[in-house]
């Protein structure tokens, strides 16, 4: 058994935060070089609009946008970081929520920029081992909540989404193999460090810290080492890569088109000469959108549908890489 | 490996608010009204691209003057 990918649905906050607004706010960052990270605004998430919120509203916009039936559910999975409550699981209370049917699975996870394709593995996975015909994968970020008001970096590179994808059972092998990985070490690069178990909200939380660079934060904010997720992403996905293409039995050149998380585009253009991938088979696909975390892929995939650049029959690498560490990669023949 | 001058003005035309002849190899470029973490990823992101080097945060960190990183790759290459 193998799944295949049928459709692809996504889900953008009202609130938009432009370049024009970002440099009211930060009125002294020169702008040439920090357009090189490939932004024009971002969709923000309200206070009050939750990640499952965000997901429910990505839920049913692909059951409306491709005539799908609720009822045709077998298993849901969640990608999702922000949580309704400390229990019951988030899956669970979507499951409610979008009025999925009694004998369907659902679970969730909390990854990042890796999720999206630990996402499909796990569709995959519970097709072959629990015998499912059609999973809804869903992922969302509203990490902007998290971000502190004067991270001049982060406020100009995230964005908020959610996404929903359809996978249904398939005779032939559509999605795979995977490669994935894990450096736990890492796992101060990218962190909300206060708030948790570990260390719970307390007076310091809000202490301001300052970076190098003049970026100010908090232990109860985001915190990210952007030099040191830089280094790790070029050290770490084109061996991924490659690891995935020699696994598959295929060169570079038999893959399509190339689909990378959208953490930067100066980051994955870098990627994209390093690795000698022509400007043609890469997508590049943050200006409206900014970095959206596990959103980025599925977004990617939509609108290099949307406008003509992945075609049926095409076979395309998707990598995934980002907080924990952790990364993931996989090819889709569409 | 470039001489430093090719160097230098490669580093310029990847640095589009950087006026040309601004930097020498003597410049304290961390020092720089413009420096940002951008900046520090556009010498990381060419010494990988151009010279297939590794460059570290640490490894700016301790140098001081544009001359210091092109001695740096230049022995790593």
């Amino acid at each position: 058994m193998a799944s295949t990918i049928k459709a692809i649905s996504y889900y953008l906050p009202e609130k938009i935060y432009s370049n024009e607004d970002f440099f009211q706010d930060f009125p002294n960052t020169k702008s040439s070089s920090l357009l090189k990270v490939g932004v024009e605004k971002r969709h923000l998430a309200k206070k009050n609009e939750l990640a499952s919120d965000m997901a429910f509203a990505a839920a049913e916009k692909l059951f409306s946008e491709h005539q799908i039936d609720r009822n045709t559910i077998d298993f849901l999975i969640v990608s999702i970081l922000e949580h309704d409550f400390y229990g019951p699981p988030s899956g669970c209370f979507l499951h409610g929520k979008l009025g999925l049917k009694k004998n369907c699975g659902a679970i969730d996870f909390d990854l990042g920029c890796s999720a999206y394709v630990y996402g499909l593995g796990l569709a995959d996975g519970v097709m072959k081992s629990m015998g499912a015909k059609t999973v809804l994968l869903l992922t969302v970020s509203a990490l902007s909540k998290k971000i502190h008001e004067n991270d001049r970096s982060s406020r100009f590179v995230f964005g908020d989404a959610a996404s929903a994808t359809l996978l249904r059972y398939s005779e032939k092998e559509h999605i795979g193999p995977f490669v994935f990985g894990t450096d736990g070490e890492g796992y101060e690069k990218i962190i909300v460090r206060d708030g948790a178990a570990r260390f719970p909200l307390t007076d310091n939380s809000s202490e301001e810290i300052k970076d190098e660079f003049g970026n100010i934060s908090a232990n109860e904010n985001l915190i990210m080492d952007g030099m040191g997720i830089f280094l790790f992403s070029i050290r770490t996905v084109p061996p991924m890569v490659e690891e995935l293409l020699t696994k598959a039995s295929l060169t570079q050149n038999d893959i399509d088109l190339f689909i990378f998380h959208q953490p930067n585009s100066f980051l994955n253009e870098t990627l994209r000469k390093k690795m000698g991938i022509p400007e043609t088979k890469f997508v590049h696909c943050m200006k409206d959108f900014g970095n959206t975390v596990q959103n980025t892929i599925p977004i990617a995939i939509y609108e290099s549908q949307k406008n003509g650049r992945l075609q049926p029959g095409m076979k395309v690498v998707l990598a995934g890489f980002g907080s924990g560490l952790s990364w993931a990669a996989t090819i889709v023949q569409f | 490996m470039d001489d430093i001058s090719v160097f230098i003005r490669k580093i310029e035309s990847e640095i589009e608010e950087l006026t040309p002849g601004t930097l020498k190899p003597e410049t304290h470029y961390r020092e720089l009204p413009e420096w940002s973490s951008m900046h520090a990823l556009i010498l990381i992101a060419l010494s990988e691209t151009e010279y297939d080097v590794s460059l570290s945060g640490e490894d700016l960190r301790k140098c001081e003057t544009l001359r210091d990183v092109h001695t740096l790759i230049s022995t790593r290459t």
